[in-house]
């Protein structure tokens, strides 16, 4: 291979179809860009922000997201549940609020990725976890993850169709 | 010089983040999901970035990426919820362009296309043929276009529960999202060039919508 070529990696079989990709700078840039959409946790924004303050919630930066939506998320906790003590993991309202607030999805670069898989908690999102059932329980299982079992899963445990092992990873579209 | 190989291979609801807020419901810029997962190649990192939620398969194929809006992956490695690194990518001419992961010139709301930092392009998927992937420097591997939401919810038994309709879900539920497609941005990149303080990261995604600075927007 060409040393010059630095950042091509090309390899071929008699399935494999290959171009090369264009080079160099291909855009007519204009230089900025205002942000519109954020998430990183699921369902944050959804659940737990009232209708007068998603778009702002989308336009707040993180650090800013405790001080700014901290009451209201507590609220809206204590609204779905009125009944919460402390979740599956130990954390009272304040404390898990006190999580749920900042929403940036944690990642681990040296073990299991995952939202919850009973052991490692947010140590990533995989596509095939079940984040609802997660989030349900947290909010509405009590300390035990036991309480309120009408609510703690929408006993929808998978995807509709199955993951690919490899990359792109997700499915073929319908 | 930069370049990559290009592979073609044969073979009203809102929810996780899908339509969650009156300015981005049915743009471009609306996120449905963003997953962060180890790849099959255990030294990478995969990251997904979802938009454009609940299309029905024949609104699939109409579906675009839109070149102003950029996707970005904003990536915090120590720890303070400020991003560090960002991945970027956008649409143009038929394809997905991706830079980074790239210290960002600016933080927070306002942002620029870290030009210097191109990895590569990946030409979009149509709707219908096998995923091209695009394979980059570093084994950086790119995907975009049109997929299956992986998103699975009973959210219309949740709404009747919310709204007092329902007290319990079904067993079993209904996943809302069957049969649904969004668009995909799929970057797999070496663990290592995240810079992982304790081995922890913390990600999220944006979208955010080009200025019209004077210019007729294109």
């Amino acid at each position: 291979m060409n040393p010059s070529i630095k950042h091509c990696l090309a390899f071929a079989t008699a399935l494999l179809l290959i171009a090369a990709c264009k080079k160099g700078q291909p855009l007519p840039v204009s230089p900025y860009f205002d942000e519109a959409d954020q998430m990183a946790r699921p369902a944050i924004n959804t659940v737990f922000i009232g209708a007068a303050d998603k778009d702002k919630f989308n336009v707040t930066i993180p650090t800013q997201m405790p001080a700014t939506f901290g009451a209201e998320m507590k609220a809206s906790l204590l609204a779905l549940n009125p009944g919460y003590t402390t979740n599956l993991l130990g954390l009272t309202a304040d404390q898990f609020i006190g999580v749920l607030s900042t929403d940036v999805l944690n990642a681990s670069t040296t073990g299991k990725t995952t939202f919850y898989d009973g052991t490692n908690v947010l140590t990533g999102r995989a596509l095939a976890d079940d984040v609802i059932d997660v989030e349900l329980t947290l909010i509405f299982g009590g300390p035990k993850g036991a309480a309120n079992p009408g609510l703690t899963s929408d006993h929808v445990d998978a995807n509709d169709v199955a993951f690919l092992t490899e990359f792109p990873y997700l499915a073929s579209p319908h | 010089m930069i370049s990559c190989a290009v592979l073609i291979i044969g073979g009203m609801l809102y929810a996780a983040d899908h339509m969650d807020a009156p300015a981005v419901k049915g743009q471009t810029t609306d996120i449905t999901d963003l997953y962060v997962f180890e790849g099959k190649n255990t030294n990478n990192l995969v990251l997904v970035g979802n938009s454009q939620g609940l299309l029905a398969p024949s609104a699939t194929a109409a579906a675009q990426f839109d070149p102003n809006t950029l996707i970005q992956f904003k990536i915090d490695n120590n720890g303070d919820n400020v991003e560090d690194l960002v991945i970027q990518a956008i649409y143009s001419g038929g394809s997905m362009y991706f830079y980074g992961p790239v210290r960002p010139s600016l933080t927070g709301l306002r942002t620029k296309i870290e030009e210097s930092a191109l990895i590569g392009s990946v030409p979009v998927t149509p709707y219908g043929a096998h995923p091209i992937i695009s394979t980059c420097n570093n084994g950086i591997k790119l995907f975009a276009g049109p997929r299956d939401d992986p998103f699975f919810f009973d959210l219309n038994q949740f709404h009747k529960i919310i709204g007092g309709m329902a007290t319990s879900f079904n067993n079993p539920g209904s996943d809302t999202f069957a049969g649904t497609n969004v668009l995909s941005i799929v970057i797999e990149v070496p663990k290592d060039l995240l810079h992982a303080t304790s081995g922890k990261l913390g990600v999220w995604l944006t979208t955010s919508s080009k200025e019209s600075s004077g210019f007729a927007k294109n």
